[in-house]
Formats: structure tokens, sequence, C-alpha cells
């Protein structure tokens, strides 16, 4: 009977088998890294908006607070997106013939509201409540970035659970003081000096049970 | 499998004496061995599909491949979600933040305060108004339930003229001729209602009965309190309303009355009843309820002695006790303990019994000096008090005569719900103009001209009275999701106006009563107008008006029927609720269908056993029977229920619907559960005698039946396990025994933060499902269907087990709701491989859905059985109507997924953040956090804090000499213990 295979496939096979543990290390540690990536995180992702909203003119240009838009961010787990009347209590003085602003104008014209894309996304089974970060000396920059920084809004951090618990886990690597926490330019001079103090002064705890966030 | 039982062998193995302390059903109870099999395994009917057909090689295949294509399906990058703000904001709303509004839900016009939460303008989840005084915070099954009645996809949605949509400016368009004829002569006018107690509403038909001379206004509700209200009317002379302060008696009669779940002021009675049952160290003294009843109710549960008799043995009784003596020696024993508590005692007779027994308690009550003191007579809440029964008869007659030109019915379905021989649906259909107003498309709806769809009471303004005559303001939260009109607008109409705003209506009522902005937002904001309580009013009670007994008739043949509204869906309005429906009902267990309710004595007169109970599966078939009762017959499944009273067969009302929505009446044209209402005649609207009962011929029949679902009565050697703890009120200060095994291979866990815990009495608790059905709305507990639930796999995170105990004649009953444990050495944790349940630092054995792979290891190895699993998608996703409904506070589970009770683990971490904000010591404080079961819970048996915090009412309960933990035995700590149950039994009567 003649041979089937060629005698290169012993060498093949030999190498299959010793190989195979670095191959499904191999196949995990791709999949590791597209999980972490932002093909599946969409961090750094801008999207396609109705108003080409600028937090970098509003914010960095203005110095206009976090909390003139987003008012509920110290007392709910929601931090609110604006109604079209926040948008409307300055540009209905200035800007107030704008092509880009006609979606805005409109809205409140019509009461119809505007349709945003969100940008900072979490599954439905996380809960997420920005007040006890905010209260407990967590800055906004700590999680979105240098928005002041940002002409269009993306994500910043790639928000997945290992990211989360990395900072439950430590969170005295960027607790700030409570008065820094919506300074967006805030660098700690000494955070390790600081720190001790306020984690203990703001009773900081290192939650990571499952029920912290998922129920 | 081994052979079943046959009822001889049953018999012969109960014998006099039950070989156990404690059972849950007959089939427990003579302990055959295939029912041991059944218990033994933890999802005995999982396997069933495969071993039955089996599934061959080409299928498995199949199926296999079809899951490999859609795992590759769901593997598509996620869609890009929106968020949508507000235009201008209203002032008040906190996105994200629940808001509460206090309103008012009726059932048979009497109104109890309501604590609605809407989540940015979706109301969500309902809780009683703790200002009110008819609720006090608490809510019953139905209340829960009624936020799923809002959502209903179901309701009727458009004006319909003879099947065809049109508008309402139509149907006020056509009601312009109607009302000007009826201008000079008003009697072909009528007016159809059901019982009405809101003042607004009462005005304005008195204007437009003003407007209309001669017209007619008639009231009908099938679950009406005409017996009351007559009886009371031979006691005092005049109708009246009796309001009972329970808190007060030390002694309670319950002539056939369930009134800690049943008729206006449950849950206050509910309440009241209770503080005087929380035995604690130091207590001095209990009250104790004697119960007459025919056929097992929530109230005769907690009863220190309770007789099942015949619904036609009560007025015996009844005299007996006026009398001070009869033929039960128990009765003149419980004379003298009313004797001995004069001025502290209640005698209460039910809804269901004829008004010479509510007047022979009337007459008691005044003998006994409790006229005055727990008894207080007020005016009735009604605004106008009518026999119910004569003035549909009055309606029924005329409509026959041709009198009738138009008739507009305001809510009901009397067409499906009349007494039988009034032929109700006959009579309808000579009127010449018929218009119908109500929440569905109903069966009266189907022979009307005009149907208009109803607002619930979450859309519309109104007002209506408590149980003590209170007046509460009922607001909505929400604009009529189904273009539904409020029956003021339809009044309104009449009245001439188009558009009558029932605000407008309701505002201008009370501002001409004196109100003004300020108290009108006052009682906005508290639910109830001020003391608008009815006075009490002056008024003996006299026994002259009671015509003498007419003697038992002698030798009554056959069986009673006995017709009582359904403990779920209740006169038939809430067919269409699936929660309700999927609720176990509270004594029986059974869900989705109505049954014939016997005693184990009449089943086995009626050939139930003997050969024929052999060749069923125990507790998941059973056999129909024919009932017939007065020619008519109706074909229901036959189910045994210890403790009924032989004799009788006990019916509800609700079921058989033929247009009650998808669920009442499924598509495929059956209806669930058999229409009882054809047997309900007008000269007895309970039943009566001379009903039989013979089994039909055809096989076995497939029933929802949870009593021996999740059973944990059972040791793994067959021996009984020690789950009810009992003991007598002079036993009071005995210490539970600590059957505690403390060994364990680990060291015990610290909690140094909180430590979440909760005590449950059971010694007040009725069994009366509002708990389970607040656990279900506020955690989106799916609903699963009869066929599943028959295969065990209801998804109820807390349920209540009942247990029976002593002869299955006349048993003792316990109820004991089991949500999760929360064990501190939790068989659940080490056994998961994915660790989706892990244990946290104050306690909680969490579950992570978005972690559970569905190995079910978890459900198998917990002891208490308090772990449900989602075999096929129950959550509904698609249904766009549902989706404000859910609580956003809680992920919704998906198939494959392990889910159980979290103690509302939302509501503490929320309570945890508003604390932790606070500042301070940043500690939740007692009573800031409170489970949905806990809130609903109308006789405060749960009690759920921080085991930690040493003055915590939770912490000193576990401090109770009654306090045990259940199947101790295994070492599971668990953090939800239980107290001792306490009767408080009359010495001088023996049991």
């Amino acid at each position: 009977m003649a041979q089937i295979f060629h005698r290169s496939a012993n060498t093949l096979s030999r190498v299959t088998i010793f190989g195979a543990v670095f191959i499904a290390g191999f196949v995990l540690w791709v999949i590791g890294g597209i999980v972490r990536s932002p093909v599946a995180t969409d961090q750094g992702v801008f999207r396609e908006q109705p108003v080409p909203f600028s937090h970098q003119h509003h914010v960095a240009g203005l110095g206009i607070d976090c909390r003139y838009c987003h008012t509920s961010v110290e007392t709910s787990n929601f931090a609110g997106i604006p109604p079209t009347q926040t948008c409307m209590n300055c540009h209905k003085e200035i800007w107030t013939n704008a092509d880009m602003l006609a979606p805005v104008r409109n809205s409140f014209a019509t009461g119809t509201p505007l349709v945003w894309s969100r940008v900072h996304r979490l599954p439905d089974f996380v809960h997420f409540n920005h007040s006890i970060h905010v209260a407990k000396g967590i800055g906004c920059a700590s999680c979105h970035g240098r928005i002041d920084k940002m002409a269009l809004t993306y994500q910043y951090a790639p928000l997945t659970m290992e990211w989360c618990i990395g900072c439950h886990r430590a969170p005295e690597k960027v607790i700030r003081p409570r008065e820094e926490v919506f300074n967006m330019a805030y660098v700690a001079k000494d955070q390790e000096a600081i720190a001790p103090r306020l984690m203990k002064e703001y009773k900081v705890q290192k939650l990571t049970s499952c029920s912290t966030c998922h129920y | 499998m081994t052979d079943k039982l046959t009822f001889n062998d049953f018999r012969a193995r109960i014998g006099d004496v039950p070989t156990r302390e404690y059972y849950r059903s007959l089939d427990e109870l003579s302990r055959s061995e295939a029912f041991d099999e059944i218990l033994a395994s933890e999802f005995p009917q999982q396997a069933l599909p495969l071993q039955r057909g089996g599934v061959d090689r080409r299928d498995f295949m199949k199926l296999m491949s079809a899951s490999m294509a859609l795992a590759g399906l769901a593997a598509c990058n996620r869609p890009e979600q929106k968020i949508v703000p507000y235009v201008r904001q209203p002032e008040n709303l906190v996105p994200g933040k629940p808001m509460y509004f206090a309103t008012a839900m009726t059932l048979g016009g009497v109104a109890t305060g309501v604590l609605a939460e809407s989540h940015m303008g979706r109301p969500t989840k309902i809780e009683g108004n703790p200002d009110h005084p008819s609720s006090l915070g608490a809510s019953d099954s139905f209340m829960q339930a009624s936020i799923l009645g809002l959502y209903d996809p179901d309701r009727a949605q458009v004006v319909y003229q003879l099947g065809e949509v049109h508008t309402w400016s139509e149907f006020v368009a056509a009601l312009v001729p109607i009302a000007n004829a009826a201008k000079t002569n008003g009697r072909g006018l009528r007016l159809l209602t059901q019982t009405i107690t809101s003042p607004s509403l009462g005005a304005q038909i008195q204007q437009v009965l003003a407007m209309y001379p001669g017209m007619q206004w008639h009231q009908w509700e099938p679950v009406n309190r005409d017996n009351v209200r007559e009886g009371l009317r031979m006691a005092f002379g005049a109708y009246v309303n009796a309001v009972y302060h329970f808190d007060k008696a030390n002694v309670v009669v319950a002539l056939d009355a369930d009134f800690t779940s049943d008729g206006p002021g449950h849950l206050r009675y509910a309440r009241d009843f209770a503080s005087r049952r929380k035995v604690r160290r130091g207590t001095t003294s209990m009250n104790r309820l004697y119960s007459i009843d025919c056929g097992l109710n929530s109230t005769a549960a907690v009863a220190d002695h309770r007789w099942a008799v015949k619904p036609s043995e009560v007025e015996t009784w009844a005299r007996g006790i006026l009398a001070g003596n009869g033929a039960n020696p128990a009765i003149a024993a419980i004379a003298r303990d009313l004797q001995k508590n004069r001025g502290a005692s209640i005698v209460i007779a039910g809804e269901g019994q004829p008004p010479v027994v509510h007047a022979l308690a009337m007459a008691i009550n005044q003998q006994l000096g409790n006229v005055g003191s727990t008894i207080t007579i007020t005016d009735p809440l009604e605004v106008q008090p009518v026999n119910e029964l004569e003035s549909l008869r009055q309606l029924v007659t005329d409509m026959n005569s041709g009198t009738v030109q138009a008739l507009i019915m305001l809510g009901g379905n009397p067409a499906y719900d009349a007494p039988a021989d009034f032929n109700f649906a006959e009579a309808l259909k000579k009127v010449p103009f018929r218009a119908h107003l109500s929440h569905y498309y109903d069966e009266t709806s189907m022979l009307s001209h005009w149907h208009i769809p109803e607002t619930h009471y979450l859309e519309t303004w109104g007002d209506a009275r408590g149980h003590d005559g209170t007046v509460s303001i009922q607001q909505p939260l929400i604009a009529p999701l189904y273009n539904g009109r409020a029956a003021a607008e339809v009044v309104g109409a009449l009245l001439g106006g188009m558009d009558a705003s029932p605000y407008d209506v309701v505002r201008a009522y009370w501002f001409g009563k004196g109100a003004n902005e300020q108290s009108w937002r006052q009682w906005l904001n508290d639910g109830v107008i001020a003391n608008s309580a009815l006075p009490a009013r002056a008024g003996a009670a006299t026994s002259a008006a009671i015509p003498e007994s007419g003697g038992m008739a002698a030798a009554l043949q056959n069986y009673e029927l006995h017709i009582v509204p359904d403990p779920n869906i209740y006169d038939g309005r809430f067919a269409n609720n699936g929660w309700l429906q999927e609720l176990p009902k509270p004594q029986s267990k059974l869900c989705w269908e109505n049954f014939a309710i016997v005693s184990p004595a009449t089943a086995q007169a009626i050939g139930f056993g003997e050969g024929e109970r052999a060749a069923l599966n125990n507790e998941l078939e059973t056999r129909r029977v024919k009932v017939s009762y007065r020619g008519r017959d109706v074909i229901l499944p036959l189910w045994i229920v210890p403790g009924h009273p032989s004799g009788v067969v006990t019916v509800t009302l609700g079921y058989g619907r033929r247009n009650g929505g998808r669920i009442a009446s499924p598509p495929d044209g059956t209806p669930i559960g058999a229409d009882l209402y054809p047997m309900r005649f007008s000269d007895a609207l309970g039943g009566g005698a001379g009903a039989t009962v013979a089994l039909t011929d055809e096989g076995a029949y497939p029933i929802a039946c949870t009593q021996e679902h999740q059973s944990l009565n059972v040791s793994e050697t067959g021996g009984e396990r020690h789950i009810i703890h009992r003991r007598t009120f002079g036993e009071a200060e005995k210490h539970e025994e600590d059957e505690t095994n403390h060994q364990s291979m680990y060291p015990p866990y610290a909690y140094a933060s909180h430590a979440w815990a909760m005590v449950i009495d059971p010694s007040v608790c009725t069994g009366c499902n509002g708990c389970v059905v607040a656990c279900q709305s506020e955690n989106n507990i799916a609903i699963v269907g009869k066929t599943e639930v028959h295969r065990q796999r209801e998804l109820h995170w807390l349920r209540i087990d009942r247990y029976f105990r002593g002869s299955p004649e006349n048993p003792e009953i316990y109820h004991q709701p089991v949500p999760c444990m929360q064990c501190e050495n939790a068989p659940c944790e080490p056994v998961c491989p994915v660790e989706a349940t892990s244990h946290n630092g104050e306690g909680l054995n969490d579950m992570t859905y978005n972690r559970c792979v569905g190995t079910r290891y978890c459900s198998n190895n917990c002891p208490y059985k308090v772990r449900r699993f989602n075999n096929f998608f129950y959550a509904d996703y698609d249904t766009p109507a549902l989706k404000p409904m859910r609580n956003p506070d809680v992920s919704i589970r998906t198939r494959g997924v392990m889910e159980k009770c979290t103690y509302c683990v939302q509501r503490i971490n929320e309570a945890k953040i508003e604390a932790e904000k606070r500042g301070g010591d940043q500690r939740v404080r007692d009573g800031e956090v409170v489970t949905a079961c806990q809130q609903a819970c109308p006789t405060d048996a749960i009690v759920f804090g921080d085991m930690n915090d040493k003055s915590s009412k939770v912490a000193q309960l576990k401090t109770e000499p009654s306090n045990y933990a259940l199947l101790a035995e295994l070492n599971t700590r668990p953090r939800t213990t239980y107290l001792a149950v306490v009767r408080n039994p009359n010495p001088e009567i023996a049991r």
C-alpha cells in the first residue's frame, strides 16, 4: 500500500502535538487582546452627533462647570444630559443664527427632543452611580479623561470590568480632594502623601463584591 | 418507577394518627415511594421530554447546528444607543431618581391608599400609603399586580362602534339625540355602575339624575356587599358601615369571615389583628381567634381554634353563640370567652354569609358592649347604598319589558357576571342603545353598540373613600396609555360637556366643599384628606328584626356548592393579569385555573381514590369532575384540601372568560378555567345545597400545583425535618433549641460593616401573597405559564410554604414564607464553577447573572430550594408595552441563568449610597432599607435590617427566645431566621 502522507507530515505532526499548548495559548492571547481593544470596547471611538458639540470649547474655552449641564451628577446615578432648554439659555443670546445650532433651535421650537448618540455605555447588568463616586473624591477626568481637550467627545477609558476593578481595588491611586473633582487639569503633587488622609476622611472602602455593581 | 399508591393503601397508611407531624400534601402524609422519588430529585420534570419520546441522532444534530448558527449571530457588534433628553425638564425631576406619588386604588368601590413609584414618568411599583388608614403602608396582591394591569397590552385601546373603530367625539355626538329625548322623560335612560364611593362622581351622577327626570341609576358588582349591607340594616334599621378595631379586641370570632384578606380595610384589619399576636419577651397578652369557616381562608389559617362547617351551618353557630349554648360544647366555651372580654371582643361575619348572620353577629356585639368600643358604626361609604342585586333585577326587568331605551354601563362586565337566571345578555340585546366603558373589550363590550376604553386608576383623576370613610384624591401618574376615558368623562358627556376633564370635576367638587390651593396640594401630597373619616353615629343593634331560625333543612341531599370570589383574580376582572394567574392560591397552592375543592372524605365519597388515584402522577395530575347544580353542569379539576368541610364543594369565580384578553382567553379558543357564573342564581349567589359531583371518565388531567414544589420537609434518611416550631402562649419564654452543628473546616467570615439579616414571624403570616407579588414587581420576575409551573419551573423568588399538622379532616395550618436564607456558610457558593454566586462582606450571597453559565449546581446544593432557573426566555423582551413597567434598578434575566432573592440588594445599595453621601458616620440607619416583601406585608411579619446594629429591630428579634434557624442542623447559618409560631388555644376546648 502506498504511503498516504509525505514524510514531512511527521515533523508537522510533532510540531502540532508539542506546540498545542503554545498554539492554544496564542489563540487565547489574541482573543484577550481583541476583547480589550477598541474593537470591542469602543474606546476612543467618536460618534456622529446631531450637533457637533465641543466640550473643549465650552469647558476649556468658556470655563463652564460640568454641573451646569450635568445637573444630577452629585445626586443621582445618572449625571444627566442637558435638556434643550439648557443649550438655549445661552444660545438664545449668542450664535442665534449659526447653522450648526439649527437642530437645537428646532428642538426648542417644536418640542422635539435632540437625539444624541450614546458615548459611554455600560451593559444593562452593571449599575453605576455617579453621585457616590463624586462624593468619594473621584474626579471626572479619572474616567472621562481630559474632556476639556475633546473637540468631539469620545470614550476615554475602556470601561471593561478589569478596568473598573483596578480602581476599586486601589482607589488610593486616583482619589483626590472633593474640591478638585470637577477640575479637569488637576494633577496630584504627592498622591502617596494625600491619599491615606483622604481615604480615611471620605471613609472610602474597597468594594469588590459582585453585588456592588451587578444585581 | 415503583408502584403507585391506591387510596386504600393511603387510608391504611395514615390510619387515624398521621405518620408525620407536619405535611404539605396528602401524598407527603402517606409517603409513597413514588412520591419520595419526586421529592428527591432537584429538577424532577427536567428530563421528561428525553425520557418519554427520546431524541434521535438526527434531531440532536439539528438542534445542535441551530444552536451553533444562533451563537454565531450573537457575536455581532453591539448596536448604537441613543440618549433622548428633555426639551424642557420638569422642575423637580432628577434623572435616575424615582419619585413617589400618593394616589388610591379602589376595589369594590372602596379605596386603599397607594404610593406609586415613578421612574422618569413611568409608574413601576405600587406600595401602600403609610398615611392612609386602610393601608398603613401595606399592600395586597391586587394592588401590587395593578401595575401590570396598567401596561397590559390587551387593554382596550380604541372606541368601537359595533366592532369598528370610531372616535370619542363620534360617541359623544351619538349621545346627543338620546340625551335630548331624555330631557323631558328620562325613564328610558339608565346608568349602570359598579359600587361608587367617590363623592365627586356621585355628585356628578346626582346632577345627571336631576337633569333627566325619571332616569334611573343601577349599581352592580358580582362580589358585592349586599349581605353586609342588609344584615347591618336588619340590626341598626338603616344602611350603615361598620369599622372594626382589631387592635382593641382580645377575642375575635370570625363567622366565615376572611377579614385579613377580604373586604374594605382588610389590610388595616390584618395589621391591627397581628399587633395583638406578636409574642415577644415580656409580652403579657395575646388575642385569640376562633374561626368558623366553610373552606380554608387566610384568616382561618392563623386561627387558634377552627371549625370547618357547611355554609348553611354558620347561622346555627351564630345563634348558639348569641344564646350562649349550642349542640357543640365549643359554642358555650366561645360564648364564655366572649363574656370574659366584654367590650374587648369582636364577632364578625363574612361577606358570603346571609344578612341574618351579620345581624346576629351585630346583636352579639351589642350584647357584649363591643359596639362603640371595638366597633364603630358610621354612615355608609357608598354615595347611594342600594341592594345591588335588586338594583340589577330592576334593570333586567325593565330591559325585558322594553322600558329601557339607552343603557350606559360604567365599568363592570354584567354580561359575564350577572346572576345566571337574569339572562342579562339576552335582556341587554333588547336595549336600542348600549354603551360600555371598560378596561377590556370584554363579553359585555361585545354586546354593546359603543365601547369606550376605560382609564386605569394610575391614568386619571378621581376620589374615593377608604374603609372608615377617609377620602383620598386619586391622582394620575401617567397620561392615558391607550386613549382611555374616565367614568367622569362619560357622565360629563351626558351633562353636555364634550371634554369634561376629570381633574376639573374632582377639583371643582372639593373647592366647592371649601378646599383651597394649599389644602388641595396638601391632600395630594398626603394621599388623604385629613379628618375626612366618617364620624361615629349613634345607634344600637337590635335583634328584633332577625327572623326566627327556620331550622336546618332535614337531611340535605348531595353536596353544598360554595361559590366564592377567586383569591387571585377576584370576580374575573384580574383574569388577564399573569402575575395573579400564576400566584399559588393562598391555601391550596393551585394556580392558573379554578378547581372543585373538597375534603379528603368527600373525595372518597365521590370515588376519587379506589384505583383512580393510583393511575395518577402524585401532585402533577388529578381527575376532572362534573359538578351539576340546578340543571347546569361544569367540568372542573378536583382537588383535595385537608381542612375543607365535608359535603361541600368550593368553587371560585372569574375563570372561563370568553373575551378577557390573551391570558384569560388564549387565542386557541379555550379559556383557562371554567366559568361558574352560570351556576350563580340570584336567590343563592353563594351557592347552595343540591349539587352533585361525578368523576368524568376522561383520564388524568395535568395541573399546576406548587404545594410540593421545593419541598424541604424530608431529610436524606427519609425522616421528617424540624421545619415548623410551634408553642402555645403559655410557653412564650421557652428557648428554642439551637440545633446548629458548629463544626466547620473554614474560619468564619468577619462582617465588619453591615450584616444584613431578616426575621420572619410566621405566627402572623396569613399566606395572603402580598409579598410574593411585591417581590415579583420589584425584581422583574417573569411568569412561566401553566405547563412550566407543572414542570416546577415557576420563578417566584419568595414562596410561601403551607404546612398542615394533625388530622387531614381539620388540621392546624402553618404558613412559612421562604426567601433566600443568605447563609453564612452557603452551600451554593463553593459549588459554582464560575463564581457566579459569591459571598459579600455584608453577608449576602451575591448572584451575578452575567456570570452564570447555568450549571444549576448551586440549586442542587441548596437545602432550602430557593434558587430559580430560567429554562427558557421567560422574560418578555419584545412586548413594547411591558418595557416601561420594569424596575430599571434590577437586571432582567435571560435564558440559562439562575436567579434568586437578593434581599433587594438594589434597595440596600441605594440606601448605602445615600447614607454615605449624607456624611457623619455614613451608616445606614435601621429602617432605611425596607425589602419589597417587608414593605408589602400587612401584618409586619417580615423584619429586615442590620444585625451588627444592636439596636436594630432585627438584631433584637434575633435575641428572642422563639428565634430559630431553618435546618440549623446543616450548619448553613442562615441570615433569615424564623420565630416559633405561637398559638393561643382556649384550654376549655379540647382539640
